[in-house]
């Protein structure tokens, strides 16, 4: 994996540390990032991983672009192929699959899809080869995720199926994106699930929603007041399928400032993951859930 | 010490010098369009040069004073009046206690910065007291202004009135504008000949154009060079591995229309990028109408290096002068 290094104009420098996805490419480009950022280089004012690549704003005035990239080519070599080695922690997300909100939406919107006869779940069971409606959110929930990016707008998270790559299910964006998504819909595209931090449009597939916000500009959530987003690249969390009596109850515990997610920290070990997947996330189940 | 917002315009928002920081998790600088002209309507009315002004975009606003201030007006040529009576823009000039500023129609340019001596007050988050309206963040409320909304003004000790910037010291985008970018990040995914239209074509600003981006219409589509899709990147030729966003970077999907990002950018997505505009020609693009044509060309590094300086000596020109 050769890490592919560009300026963007004279204030930014992008690295691609792979074309494709993976979690190697990921957890590289993780490691790398926090390295810059302990590093603390004067000039440096955004770092900025994403899933298989990151970049680097930096002021042309205080840092030279040649300068900054030899400095992060070193920290690349120092860093090697990555402490495979991560302190994190596991969120659990409750998730009303097939809701009404997402549902209206993509019955609004079913023109620019690819299938106007299916809903976006039904659509993305076919084309994995899954049992229907049940056998996605199976799929979908079974195993954890990895949050590989976090942004487009505040606080999006975009997650990385944790499962072999036969296993992970993949869809294509609509057709057109749409002009509206809900808040806090569960989306997909490509090898990438995420949650919508705040209404707007969007392409991916919509297979349901969340009661728990995620974003909160004004901090008055409680577990939102310390910092307005919930995610940072590097979390990991776990899907639980819910259902609308849930749903409700939990939306009113939000308001009511009496909700708090769950979340316990975890150490995940690459190396450890990828000799034995399904073990590793039964160890990081156990710890969500205090065992 | 306030202004009460008696008409909106079309959308104007509280913006300073923006957000830096937090681009990692989704949330852009913002801040103003057009830096150069944000910093000059400070200075004229004795302000520091990030204090917070109103961006009026294409249509001013209607403001009624509850305290006597210094006003100035840059950026977009539109001409304020005071109870109707005409003020130069680039210019500073007094407003008394009850009276109201008002504009006349645009006559160039997108966006005018009017600064209030000692600034606009709206609390401060994350550093800024910017609008980031995507995110409901900042400024007032996180919003553009509405009618009857109060704006605090802090404490300021003002300037003369009659300070003005010489004709030639203003900063405005020719017509057709040239916008200079760095070739890079998946400039290796169009063509040869691709990358010759891109600079060759005529392009015009689309009606799609605000503070998050620009897009642009008119030229030849691009044809990309084949390739096996990467995984999680999509089966789109424009679709990659979802990456960050630079600012000023041009993202063009399907190969269609160019899109350049800008101060409330999204900080991240899967289309292919061909390169960035220069940190020099951000300001101009803020100054942009709809339908305004526009050509790329190709600069290096050192190019983008000399016009960020030619820019900041005029802006340190401006502030020796004043």
């Amino acid at each position: 994996m050769t890490s592919r290094y560009s300026y963007g104009g004279d204030e930014h420098i992008f690295v691609e540390c792979d074309e494709a996805m993976s979690l190697d490419a990921f957890f590289k480009s993780l490691s790398i990032t926090t390295a810059i950022r302990a590093a603390q280089i004067k000039g440096v004012t955004e770092i900025c991983p994403a899933n298989a690549s990151f970049q680097v704003k930096f002021d042309p005035d205080i840092i030279k672009a040649e300068d900054l990239k030899r400095e992060i080519q070193s920290i690349e070599q120092t860093v090697g192929a990555g402490q495979s080695l991560l302190a994190t922690r596991i969120i659990e997300i409750p998730v009303l699959y097939n809701d009404p909100w997402t549902h209206e939406t993509l019955m609004r919107f079913r023109d620019r899809h690819q299938t106007p006869d299916k809903t976006d779940i039904e659509y993305t069971a076919a084309i994995n080869h899954l049992d229907g409606v049940e056998g996605f959110v199976k799929a979908h929930s079974g195993a954890p995720w990895f949050v590989s990016m976090v942004g487009f707008v505040a606080g999006l998270p975009f997650l990385y199926q944790m499962v072999d790559r036969p296993r992970q299910i993949q869809s294509p964006k609509y057709l057109r994106p749409r002009t509206d998504t809900p808040k806090l819909t569960i989306g997909h595209g490509g090898c990438f699930g995420c949650i919508y931090s705040v209404r707007g449009a969007g392409g991916y597939q919509m297979f349901g929603i969340t009661p728990m916000p995620i974003y909160d500009p004004n901090q008055q959530i409680k577990y939102l007041r310390d910092f307005m987003c919930l995610f940072n690249p590097g979390d990991i969390v776990k899907w639980r399928p819910i259902e609308r009596a849930e749903y409700d109850e939990i939306v009113a515990d939000v308001d009511a400032g009496k909700f708090a997610p769950k979340m316990a920290n975890v150490s995940f070990s690459l190396d450890a993951f990828q000799k034995d997947i399904d073990g590793t996330n039964a160890k990081l189940m156990e710890a969500l859930h205090g065992h | 010490m306030a202004i009460r917002i008696v008409k909106p315009g079309l959308s104007t928002t509280v913006q300073d010098l923006g957000r830096p920081g937090y681009y990692h998790i989704g949330i852009p600088i913002s801040g103003g369009m057009d830096r150069f002209a944000l910093s000059v309507a400070n200075w004229l009315v004795g302000n520091p040069e990030d204090a917070a002004v109103l961006e009026a975009t294409f249509l001013g606003p209607e403001l009624e004073f509850t305290s006597d201030a210094t006003v100035a007006v840059a950026g977009a040529e539109l001409p304020p009046k005071v109870d109707g009576e005409p003020r130069e823009t680039w210019t500073s000039f007094n407003v008394k206690k009850g009276q109201t500023l008002g504009f006349d129609f645009l006559k160039g340019g997108a966006r005018a910065y009017i600064a209030v001596s000692g600034g606009i007050d709206v609390p401060v988050v994350l550093g800024s007291r910017s609008t980031y309206t995507l995110g409901a963040l900042g400024g007032f409320q996180g919003r553009k202004l509405a009618a009857g909304d109060e704006l605090a003004l802090g404490a300021g000790a003002g300037a003369a009135e009659g300070r003005t910037v010489a004709d030639k010291l203003r900063r405005l985008p020719g017509a057709p504008t040239e916008l200079r970018m760095m070739p890079g990040l998946y400039w290796h995914r169009i063509t040869e000949a691709a990358g010759r239209y891109f600079f060759e074509d005529a392009w015009k600003v689309a009606p799609e154009a605000d503070r998050i981006g620009y897009r642009f219409r008119g030229g030849r589509p691009l044809e990309f060079v084949p390739r096996e899709p990467p995984f999680g990147a999509g089966s789109d030729p424009s679709n990659i591995v979802d990456a960050c966003y630079p600012y000023g970077s041009i993202q063009i999907p399907g190969g269609t229309e160019p899109i350049v990002l800008h101060r409330d950018a999204v900080s991240g997505g899967g289309y292919f990028m061909v390169g960035t505009v220069i940190s020099a020609d951000l300001d101009l693009i803020g100054q942009l109408q709809p339908h305004a044509g526009a050509r790329f060309a190709s600069v290096t590094m050192e190019q983008a290096l000399a016009a960020r300086h030619d820019r900041q000596r005029l802006l340190n020109e401006i502030r020796d002068t004043l």
